[in-house]
């Protein structure tokens, strides 16, 4: 499922549009396993400044990051119309915050532009493409590599 | 492994019987040692040894076979009191035990390798004192000089390979010589009958080989009153007309040939005279006799095998399926059998086997939906009680039942994981050898409490604290023989493990009549590496206790054996990570007693629930001394940030938790006296600290969530939970905890004059 | 209907083989764990062969073939005995208990079934 996006072999791909920081993102929708509304989490101590916490989801103990955070476009002030993205990372699932959910686009591998170099670190490391779609630009996350604590395990 | 292979869940449970029969083994051999054992004991051992090998040799386990056979044929020899049970028997058992639960765990892939060169010596000790053992050495027991790897013979004898017939005769003579057909004369004894074999059967076998004309000869048979008891007045003569080898006759008569006279000869010739081997003397006379090509019966008539089948059984052999309910169940009618056998049945099984196997992960599935159970129980409870209802409403009391149904459940559940420390327990035997033999020290184990039970990953886990334990006390704590002798104390040394239950805790005890803890030289070690100050007052508990801090005990404190480089600060760590404590009373000259100390289950947490920096957390209840308001002067600061709190007649450094972990606002003033609570917690060896936080909210059992499962370690935080509004609150790690809180305070505890 | 078997055994992984063969082979099975809860089961259940391994904790093999020959009932009933031991006298020794024939261990199968079938018709 994690090389999905960049196996020419597969003709279509469906993706999961979704606004953070303000930007327009997408990740495989494969990935996500629901979408649910934003709890308010408890604070994990000597984390990164991008982990929201913890919540309870159906008993496990879920963790939540920010992901405007994590791609350097500021924290987000979470409200009631934030929503969590629960995605799975390996063995593991993860909440990502996100501003909201748009669409699902189908796209086929060309439509899939390899991402241009940004000034931005946080962001680059995270971008595996960019997805022109009419006026808009998508650029499309692997959401494994949003947890790079935990990048060593998922590999 | 996939559990849809029958034959390979069979061999599942081949290994995990294996484990119950090695401890079983274990313990006939401990009792042996201390000569508390008696036939049966060295009977049950060799049973043990005989189900591993049985099971061994059907899943092709050569070597564990081979080995498990020359114990066994050990264990025979002891068995039958041809060779003494004396102390060099019981030690050369003791060996072969552990390199049979070697091959085991070999054969099972526990371990990688196995210790062929040990297994070969073991087992030719086992032979050398066979051989010395008297006039009937076993031909297993012949002696093979360095045949580590066996020999085709001895494969076959741990085989218990019966040479197949077949192979045995097929020498050339016979193999060249196959005659057209059989002249087979076969006259029962009255043994045959008793013994549940049936010439019908025997003859229907004979017609499977080819085409037969049977005779039957009736002229010895008694009056027909008299027909069931001497039915072996019948005799047949049968002529087999097929080229078939005469070991395919030979085996269909295998069960019976001496039970009968029994001759086979080629078909138109004379009657082979038998092999001594085969027939006894009375076949023999028979054989010469009665001559089969005279047939002397007047009345013999010639009957097809069915009709003859058909007249056998009939008078001969009552049909075996009115056996069950001959005499003792003659009066059931048949409707009422069935129910009768149904109800039967589950009472056996409770009688005979009363458990059953069931996968962990169920159990901790279920565990953990009984957790969310509670949990939810609680959060309803809560959203009742905002709504303000009587105490004796109907939803109230319901409620309150529920709870006390949802807690029952909760007992029980974790009750089915229960285990006792028994398989813990019993590998250490083999250890205390080991250590014994290694340090060259004479000890007794003695063990108590073996049935105490605890929670499954508990008592997964104690294994290793408690073998350290015990290598520390043999290496450590006992004197060697000479030093015992001066001592005036017996020459062997005693070590005791001994598990019990306390206050909702499981306590083990490892406890040697050994030297005791030298103080001095612990005082100078702890100095020397700067653990206390020089002028240190401390109490002999204290100094005992010294042993834990991290840094005590270094390559040179600690030799090969009771650490392998592990010194008592991990062993501590480890039982801490188990919510447990450990902590070593000592009295010089007299021995020391290692006690721990473990939840009974890791899933569950008895913990106090406490605000610190506007977060919800707990702390465990097991390392809680007390908590207590400070009252004005009880706090003292030193130096720019750290500070003291005084506890009884002590100052214990003062930990402000929402600092530590970063809860705390920046605008957050320094701490004072008016606006908290200090709880007093015991951290690494017994020493004690405060953890400032702003109040405690009460105690509660909790279910424990891992962070790891989706996220990964927290510093400072050993799990969450779900607290009865549903939110995660975490649970602190305590020695984290105090780690940071040096790391932050930087310096360690002191004691100053109150 | 099928032909029912007791296996007594007081190994669990044995009395799993035994059943996987004989079952396979179109069998009931009814299974006992020594000598002592054979005999219990035997008059219980009733069945056409028995199988029995021979050291076993509270009766042996041996008594329980004995205990089996006591009874008038299963005069002829079948009693295989399971062995490790080829030996003579194991074989003397099981055929003076009463014991009809025996299976030595390991055992394949196919001659496991075989051996019943010709004690058992």
């Amino acid at each position: 499922m994690t090389d999905q996006h960049t196996n020419p072999e597969i003709a279509q791909q469906e993706l999961m549009a979704f606004m953070a920081g303000g930007q327009e993102f997408c990740i495989d929708i494969m990935a996500i396993r629901e979408i649910r509304g934003w709890t308010a989490a408890t604070p994990l101590p000597k984390t990164p400044g991008y982990m929201m916490g913890v919540i309870n989801l159906r008993g496990t103990i879920l963790p939540i990051l920010d992901l405007s955070a994590r791609l350097g476009l500021g924290a987000c002030e979470p409200s009631g119309r934030n929503v969590i993205m629960v995605v799975q990372i390996g063995s593991r699932a993860v909440g990502l915050l996100v501003d909201a959910v748009s669409e699902i686009i189908m796209v086929k591998a060309g439509d899939i532009q390899p991402a241009p170099s940004v000034a931005m670190d946080e962001m680059k490391a995270l971008i595996i493409g960019i997805i022109p779609v009419g006026d808009r630009l998508l650029s499309l996350l692997d959401v494994n590599l949003v947890l790079p604590e935990l990048e060593a395990e998922v590999a | 492994m996939s559990a849809d292979d029958p034959f390979e869940a069979i061999k599942q449970t081949f290994f995990l019987e294996c484990e119950e029969l090695l401890t079983d083994l274990e313990a006939s051999v401990t009792a042996l040692t201390f000569g508390d054992g008696d036939g049966e004991t060295i009977n049950a051992a060799f049973r043990a040894i005989h189900s591993i090998k049985g099971g061994a040799g059907a899943f092709g386990l050569e070597d564990l076979v081979r080995f498990a056979h020359v114990f066994e044929t050990f264990m025979d020899e002891l068995r039958s009191g041809r060779k003494a049970c004396d102390d060099t028997a019981i030690r050369a058992m003791l060996h072969a035990s552990d390199v049979l639960a070697d091959h085991v765990s070999f054969a099972r892939g526990l371990i990688p390798s196995m210790d062929e060169e040990r297994s070969a010596t073991v087992a030719n000790d086992l032979r050398a004192l066979m051989n010395g053992a008297g006039p009937a050495p076993l031909p297993a027991a012949a002696p093979e000089p360095s045949a580590p790897a066996g020999t085709t013979d001895e494969i076959e004898a741990a085989f218990g390979f019966k040479p197949v017939m077949f192979n045995l005769d097929a020498l050339p003579e016979d193999a060249a010589m196959v005659p057209e057909g059989w002249t087979i004369s076969f006259k029962p004894h009255v043994r045959l009958y008793e013994t549940g074999n049936e010439p019908a059967l025997l003859l229907r076998e004979l017609a499977r080989l080819g085409p037969c004309t049977v005779t039957l000869h009736a002229e010895a048979l008694a009056p027909f009153a008299d027909l069931h008891e001497t039915a072996a007045g019948l005799s047949w003569t049968i002529e087999l007309d097929a080229p078939v080898e005469k070991t395919a006759i030979q085996e269909i008569f295998e069960f019976v040939e001496d039970e009968c006279d029994l001759v086979i000869a080629p078909k138109g010739g004379a009657l082979d005279t038998p092999d001594v081997g085969d027939v006894d003397i009375a076949a023999l006379l028979a054989a010469a006799t009665a001559p089969a090509s005279d047939p002397v019966v007047p009345a013999a008539a010639d009957v097809d095998i069915q009709a003859l089948l058909a007249a056998a059984q009939a008078p001969l052999v009552p049909p075996i399926q009115s056996a069950g309910e001959a005499p003792t169940t003659a009066p059931q009618t048949p409707t009422k059998a069935p129910a009768a056998t149904a109800a039967a049945a589950p009472a056996t099984s409770a009688g005979t086997q009363a458990s059953i196997r069931v996968d962990l992960d169920r159990i901790d599935k279920l565990i953990n939906v009984v957790g969310e159970l509670v949990i939810q129980q609680a959060m309803l409870a809560q959203s009742v009680a905002e709504c303000g209802l009587t105490a004796s409403s109907t939803v109230k009391v319901g409620l309150e039942d529920l709870e006390q149904l949802s807690r029952e459940i909760q007992d029980s559940v974790m009750a089915i994981r229960a285990q006792p420390v028994k398989s813990v327990f019993q590998r250490m035997p083999r250890l205390v050898r080991e250590v014994a033999e290694m340090t060259g020290k004479q000890v007794r184990l003695v063990t108590e409490g073996e049935a105490t039970e605890v929670d499954k990953t508990v008592v997964d886990r104690l294994a290793e604290p408690i073998t350290h334990m015990i290598r520390n006390a043999i290496d450590h704590g006992l004197e060697d023989s000479e030093g015992r002798a001066a001592a005036g104390k017996p020459k062997e040394g005693t070590i005791r493990l001994a598990a019990l239950h306390r206050s909702g805790r499981i306590v083990i005890e490892v406890s040697d009549d050994g030297r005791g803890i030298n103080r001095e030289r612990v005082r100078k070690i702890a100095i020397d590496r700067g653990l206390i100050a020089a002028d240190a007052n401390l109490t002999n508990e204290e100094t005992d206790n010294l042993i834990f801090l991290p840094g005590f005990s270094t390559a040179d404190t600690v030799s090969d054996i009771s650490g392998r480089g592990v010194g008592m600060d991990v062993v501590r760590r480890s039982i801490q990570q188990l919510g447990g404590r450990i902590s070593i009373a000592s009295t010089p000259g007299k021995g020391s007693v290692f006690t721990m100390s473990l939840p009974l289950t890791l899933a569950v947490l008895d913990g106090m629930v406490v605000r610190a920096g506007g977060q919800t957390l707990l702390s465990p209840l097991p390392s809680i001394i007390e908590s207590f308001t400070p009252r004005e002067g009880d706090l003292h600061r030193i130096g720019a940030r750290d500070w003291v709190i005084r506890f009884r007649d002590r100052f214990l450094p003062l930990i402000d938790t929402a600092k530590v972990l970063g809860f705390s606002p920046p605008d957050r003033g320094e701490i004072n006296g008016k606006d908290g609570i200090a709880i007093v917690v015991e951290n690494e060896g017994g020493s004690q600290v405060a953890l400032w936080v702003d109040d405690i909210q009460g105690q509660r059992q909790v279910v424990i969530k891992s962070l790891e499962t989706n996220y990964r370690k927290v510093e400072g935080i050993s799990a969450a939970t779900i607290l009865g509004d549903g939110r995660v609150a975490l649970i602190l790690d305590i020695d984290a905890l105090v780690v940071l809180g040096r790391q932050q305070a930087n310096h360690a505890d002191f004691k100053i004059a109150s | 209907m099928n032909k029912k078997i007791l296996t007594v055994d007081d190994s669990r992984t044995m009395r799993d083989m035994l059943k996987l063969a004989l079952s396979d082979a179109g069998y009931d099975v009814v299974q006992a764990e020594d000598g002592v809860d054979g005999l219990e089961t035997l008059d219980r259940e009733g069945a056409d062969v028995v199988i029995t391994d021979i050291n076993m904790p509270r009766m042996d093999g041996f008594g329980f073939i004995e205990g089996v020959r006591a009874n008038p009932a299963y005069r002829g009933l079948p009693v295989l005995v399971l062995t490790t031991e080829s030996s003579p006298e194991k074989k003397a020794r099981a055929k003076e208990a009463g014991a009809t024939g025996w299976i030595v261990k390991p055992f394949d199968p196919v001659k496991l079934v075989d051996v019943v079938r010709r004690v058992s018709g």
